[in-house]
């Protein structure tokens, strides 16, 4: 880490570490060691989601800039404004769940910066404050930083049709030509009275390249790819097309048509809440 | 048997978009009836749905605190419109009664010193966590429903030391998600601004089955909640023994006032473990209970306890 975050800074790249699990009880030691070693080795944010994490990072590493994670589910400007007083957050990292309209007028309440999802998956669940995965798993973003664990995906074949399982429970069928989407529980298809479909959301990822100007108009100062449980190849695409398009929009040219479809999930992709109609 | 410390009660906050009439019977029964100690109340899941019971809130408060019950006010649990920020902020600053905070906005609405007590809703997975807030004025916490026994009993333990009450979800379908978009409503082909109150038609929730047919979970508009109940009759010895002070009961159509007095009696000893499990599933008719979180598995599995 201590290399990875030289070659960074070489390149004129800030490195910000999340470490946005919820400590555990009675094994907080090891995230406070997570905490003391990222600044030792020279991250330059923390990116955490848990008060008692916040308090502690706080109180050790004052100059340290923190940073609130999305799994704080900050979604407004009172609680935002709350943890830049409790403690000192200089960034928030917004829910997925609020329209551009929102954000703008969040940013019109705040002092701190704002950084928003644009590309990755469409959590639609206010994250951090999410069990489905635990439910069906035993494991959850909360409590080990990972949703739907690959580990509980399954895949078998019934009646010609491809069907993909998460923790024994059906999640999806599809065709065996068409590609299966990854089962988490939010993108799945059910029942409920009449309805038979996805009853939470379509399996596709959020893409919200062709709205940068209007999210750089609503004051967001950071745009985030998710970069997690992703390949190189998939973070080195995604970052390239991304960055052309911040670019193009700096330079007064248009953002151009997104070139990521084939890295999203189902190979589809919607632009989320920040479309009121999404609700 | 006795158990060691005696643990009291609570009923949480209806969950469910119930009718006004439905929602005051609801309170007045337990007033007169249920043996518990503390009882929520107030819309934690859909502002849209709180003009609709509004006026019979103060009644159902007064008539509980008549019958001696503590009765304390719970926020809504994703705070994001202007109505629903003055609304909480206005909620928070009420005298005369005790405040649930469900989001952290509510934290920001408290004034100095005040007192309050967290809900489910809040993430207090750690003792850090629970002596912030207890420095902020917490005097009670219902601990995430999602926890395993080992955080519980070290959390129980930290809020002992702090002389805070430590509560466990108990009875009821586990809230595990909520978000900004509201699925009855797209079960009905609506949107949440424009939905048509669909979440009146499921007082328990709406049942949501797979592929194959399995029930898994429970739609009730923006929360997305468990098909099993969480059911830890079987589990209140273990429970009590981690120092957890209240187990909470939350509200479905079933008779609340005989699951309360099943616990009741389960945890005075006047009941063994086995009449009490057959006495709520009696109750509660063809629901299936879960406990796996209790024990650090899927919150979907029942768990039995080894004869």
């Amino acid at each position: 880490m201590e290399k990875s975050i030289a070659y960074a800074h070489g390149h004129e790249t800030k490195v910000f570490v999340a470490i946005n699990t919820f400590p555990r009880a009675g094994r907080e030691q090891i995230w406070h060691s997570a905490v003391d070693d990222s600044v030792t080795l020279g991250a330059d944010a923390l990116i955490l989601a848990d008060l008692g994490l916040l308090a502690y990072a706080t109180d050790r590493h004052p100059l340290v800039r923190r940073h609130l994670s999305v799994q704080a589910a900050a979604a407004n400007a009172d609680t935002i404004n709350f943890y830049a007083r409790e403690f000192g957050v200089r960034r928030v990292v917004l829910p997925r769940v609020l329209t551009i309209d929102e954000i703008a007028a969040i940013n019109r309440e705040i002092d701190c910066e704002t950084e928003a999802f644009v590309f990755g998956s469409l959590c639609v669940m206010a994250e951090g404050r999410c069990s489905l995965s635990s439910y069906v798993t035993g494991a959850s973003p909360n409590l080990n930083g990972v949703c739907s664990p690959g580990s509980q995906v399954a895949y078998r074949e019934c009646d010609g049709k491809l069907v993909s399982e998460l923790g024994g429970f059906a999640i999806h069928k599809v065709d065996r030509s068409e590609p299966a989407p990854y089962p988490t529980i939010c993108k799945g298809y059910f029942s409920a009275g009449d309805f038979h479909g996805h009853v939470f959301e379509e399996p596709a990822g959020l893409d919200g390249s062709a709205l940068i100007p209007q999210l750089a108009m609503a004051g967001v100062t950071a745009l985030k790819i998710e970069g997690r449980q992703r390949s190189r190849a998939y973070v080195g695409a995604a970052v390239r097309n991304l960055r052309r398009a911040i670019d193009n929009y700096a330079a007064g040219l248009p953002v151009g048509e997104s070139a990521l479809l084939h890295l999203s999930e189902g190979q589809s992709t919607t632009q989320g809440a920040y479309q009121k109609a999404w609700r | 048997m006795i158990l060691p410390q005696r643990v009291s009660l609570s009923i949480g906050p209806v969950l469910f978009n119930w009718p006004a009439q439905r929602w005051s019977d609801f309170y007045a029964r337990l007033a007169d009836e249920a043996p518990v100690d503390s009882i929520y109340v107030g819309e934690v899941v859909c502002s849209k749905r709180l003009p609709y019971y509004l006026d019979a809130i103060a009644g159902a408060v007064d008539r509980l605190q008549r019958a001696g019950k503590t009765v304390v006010l719970s926020t809504l649990a994703l705070v994001t419109l202007p109505r629903e920020r003055r609304d909480c902020a206005d909620m928070v600053r009420t005298d005369g009664c005790e405040i649930e905070v469900n989001d952290i906005s509510a934290l920001a609405y408290l004034t100095g010193g005040q007192n309050f007590r967290v809900g489910p809703y809040i993430n207090v997975y750690n003792e850090s966590t629970l002596r912030y807030l207890a420095d902020f004025g917490a005097t009670s916490v219902c601990l995430p429903p999602e926890l395993p026994l080992a955080s519980v009993a070290a959390i129980a333990a930290e809020a002992r030391n702090l002389h805070l009450d430590c509560e466990i979800w108990a009875f009821g379908r586990i809230p595990l998600a909520i978000s900004g978009r509201c699925y009855h409503a797209r079960v009905d082909g609506l949107t949440k601004d424009s939905c048509q109150f669909g979440c009146s038609r499921d007082h328990d929730g709406l049942g949501v089955q797979t592929l194959d047919g399995k029930d898994i979970l429970a739609l009730n508009g923006v929360q997305t909640m468990s098909h099993s109940y969480c059911n830890l009759i079987d589990d209140v010895d273990r429970v009590a023994d981690t120092g957890i002070t209240t187990l909470r009961l939350s509200p479905h159509t079933c008779d609340m006032v005989a699951i309360a007095q099943t616990f009741r009696d389960r945890l005075d000893g006047k009941i063994g473990a086995e009449e009490a499990t057959a006495c709520v599933s009696e109750i509660c008719g063809d629901v299936p209970f879960s406990n796996g979180y209790l024990f650090g598995r899927s919150g979907v599995e029942m768990i039995r306890k080894s004869p």
